[in-house]
């Protein structure tokens, strides 16, 4: 158990620079998952804080050591890869032992350290088979071992999960989930799964091309994204983001489509005519009555109906596409309906940077 | 995926096959056949009679001390070939699987010494170490460390060992990059963050998921070295000086070739015959089985 800082990691593979600068402080038993697209750059990061790659620039203190120059086999971190990379010539028991002989610790106590790490994780009866001879979620698991006797400082983890079946991958998320609030090990999580981001991690880091866009609770994120990359990053479906203007003094925004929104919370900064993106999540849009005049025209041009709920995709006036989530079904297969806003669930993004807009004073 | 075609008819298959039928009956069913007759006969001095003898041939041979001491050439210079050869190629194999810039030119360098015959490669190395006009033979001496592989059995066989275990690296040092390249690299990133140091890493980990590629080539090195070497020994100290770098296979041609006993030579044919397709079987048992963790 300890606290981890990454100050200013940047790296390059060559001429290309795969990591911006990344800052992040992570203290004492918190769960922070990174979360990303595939290819910007989160296994890299996480490669560099267990030592596996060399950052161009910055430093990685773990438990305000500077292990920057360290070798992994020095850094007291576990890691659990997205292969799993037992040992294919060793037991589940010689695999999971691995890292304590190598430390000399006591032959009982390697084995009472297995034991219980075997018996938590349910794979006390298959001690003795090889890898090659274990499912998925038994190698899973026995990766999970492998981290777990080691008792480490800090627990890293490169997308376990999206080699499992949708199923068992719910199961060990709430697994690991659980362990990790038992143990009280600090984790860094890698995923490019925004739900299992959003269910395991403390706080997130949501990743783009290099860049952290956003550090912050799930909820942070999800109420205030940081950008409109973190908007239609998070959530699903993914956040409507509809081009608009600042009007009436900054009070207001004139979507494209046609309806002026009027801001809840306030006037946002810059010059009329500013230009924006308005977001707004596919649940927080709502069925308009008929005299209602800040409405979206929208014709449908596919309904899913989910049984509790219908998904509407379709287009507003301007061409923009449109995803709605509505309650219940539709009740009959109409070509249009008229959607609300409502303002307060309204994010507002400045067109040019993509950064959140927030109300002044 | 394992995808399996079947023939219809024996004709076709037959016929297929037939080449290689042809040449292994030719040059190897035959003369083995012959070879087998011969051992249980004996000529007399002047190849004018023949009779049958049994196995008088074989127990004269395992009990003549010439023969004795082949044998146990034979064990000191394929044990030193094997372990030189692998040795080596497994150095080389783990730095070429390391490094990236200049890798290709590494191995293709690497992998010249097995186009070269036998004979060009033992002439290569008299050329480095004979005493007089060797480049290395020359240096030792001007050096005061006497050498003289025509003098001295131990130098004469440690030059056969090194000239054959070259020829010899390139073909291992194939197997054993390949081998590396088979080892998923997280293994060994898992590995150094379990604690394992480099060369812990290569005893625990890199060492036994080689042990299938190793046995393999464990057993081709033993059967090149008991029978494939013959060319080398013979251009480079013809199984001198004395008999210190006669080998089995050498001694069987000498017996035949220069003695015509053809009888006894015969019969350590017939042995030589046996040992390799004992190892050939130990080589199929464990493929077949364990050495595949
Ligand atoms: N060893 C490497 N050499 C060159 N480029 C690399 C190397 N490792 C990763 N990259 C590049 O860096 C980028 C980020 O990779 P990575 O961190 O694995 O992404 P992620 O895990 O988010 O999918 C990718 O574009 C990848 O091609
Ligand atoms: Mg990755």
């Amino acid at each position: 158990m300890a606290t981890l800082s990454v100050e200013g990691v940047t790296k390059s593979f060559g001429a290309t620079r795969v990591l911006h600068g990344i800052d992040l402080r992570v203290s004492e038993g918190e769960m922070i998952v990174v979360v990303g697209a595939s290819g910007c750059g989160k296994s890299t990061l996480l490669r560099i804080v267990a030592g596996l790659e060399e950052p161009s620039a910055g430093r990685v203190r773990i438990g305000g050591r500077d292990v920057t120059e360290l070798e992994p086999s020095d850094r007291d971190v576990a890691m659990v890869f997205q292969n799993y990379a037992l040992y294919p010539h060793m037991t589940v028991e010689r695999n999971m032992a691995y890292g304590l002989r190598i430390r000399g610790l006591p032959k009982p106590e390697i084995a009472r350290r297995v034991r219980e790490a075997a018996e938590l994780l349910g794979i006390a009866g298959l001690l003795d088979r090889r890898p090659r001879q274990l499912s998925g979620g038994q190698r899973q698991r026995v990766a999970m071992g492998r981290a777990i006797v080691r008792e480490p400082a800090l627990f890293l983890f490169d997308e376990p999960l999206s080699n499992l079946d949708a199923r068992l991958r719910v199961q060990m998320r709430a697994e690991i989930r659980r362990l990790q609030r038992r143990l009280g090990v600090t984790s860094l999580f890698v995923t490019h799964d925004q739900t299992e981001a959003m269910t395991l991690g403390d706080r997130l880091v949501v990743m783009h091309a290099g860049h952290a866009a956003q550090v912050a609770t799930p909820m942070e994120i999800w109420a205030r994204p940081a950008d409109t990359f973190v908007a239609g990053f998070i959530g699903s479906p993914s956040m409507n983001l509809l081009e608009a203007v600042l009007a009436e003094e900054g009070r207001a925004a004139r979507l494209r489509a046609g309806p002026v929104l009027r801001f809840a919370d306030g006037p946002r900064p810059g010059p009329e005519g500013r230009r924006l993106l308005v977001g707004v999540r596919p649940e927080h849009l709502r069925p308009a009555g008929a005299d209602e005049a800040q409405a979206l025209d929208v014709s449908l041009d596919l309904v899913e109906p989910l049984g509790s709920e219908s998904v509407l995709h379709g287009r507003v006036p301007g061409g923009e596409a449109l995803t709605a989530r509505v309650a219940g079904a539709l009740p009959a297969m109409a070509d249009g309906l008229r959607l609300a806003i409502r303002p307060a669930e309204a994010h507002v993004f400045d067109a040019e940077s993509g950064l959140r807009l927030d109300a002044v004073g | 995926m394992r995808r399996r075609v079947i023939f219809r008819g024996t004709a076709l298959p037959l016929l297929l096959l037939a080449p290689q039928l042809a040449v292994t009956a030719v040059f190897f069913l035959w003369p083995a056949g012959v070879a087998v007759w011969q051992s249980v006969l004996q000529q007399d001095a002047w190849g004018l009679r023949t009779e049958f003898v049994g196995l008088r041939n074989f127990a004269e041979v395992l009990a003549d001390p010439d023969w004795r001491a082949a044998a146990w050439n034979t064990a000191v210079f394929s044990a030193a070939v094997a372990g030189l050869a692998m040795g080596a190629a497994l150095v080389l194999a783990a730095q070429a699987d390391k490094s990236i810039r200049g890798a290709r030119a590494y191995r293709t360098l690497l992998i010249w010494p097995y186009a070269v015959a036998p004979a060009v490669a033992a002439v290569l190395w008299l050329f480095l170490f004979h005493p007089s006009i060797g480049l290395i033979g020359r240096a030792l001496n001007a050096n005061g460390i006497p050498w003289d592989t025509r003098l001295n059995g131990g130098q004469a066989m440690a030059l056969v060992v090194l000239a054959a275990a070259w020829k010899q690296v390139s073909y291992n040092f194939i197997f054993f990059l390949a081998g590396l390249q088979a080892i998923p690299k997280s293994v060994l990133e898992a590995a150094s963050i379990d604690g394992a140091r480099p060369v812990r890493r290569f005893w625990t980990i890199v060492f036994p998921l080689l042990s299938p590629t190793t046995f393999f080539l464990l057993v081709v090195n033993l059967v090149y070295a008991f029978f494939d070497t013959f060319g080398t020994i013979h251009a480079l100290t013809g199984g001198g000086p004395g008999k210190a770098t006669e080998t089995l296979i050498y001694k069987a041609y000498v017996e035949g070739v220069q003695n015509t006993n053809l009888g006894s030579a015969a019969a350590q044919s017939v042995i030589l015959m046996v040992l390799v397709i004992a190892l050939t079987m130990v080589q199929f048992r464990f493929v077949e089985r364990r050495v595949h963790y």
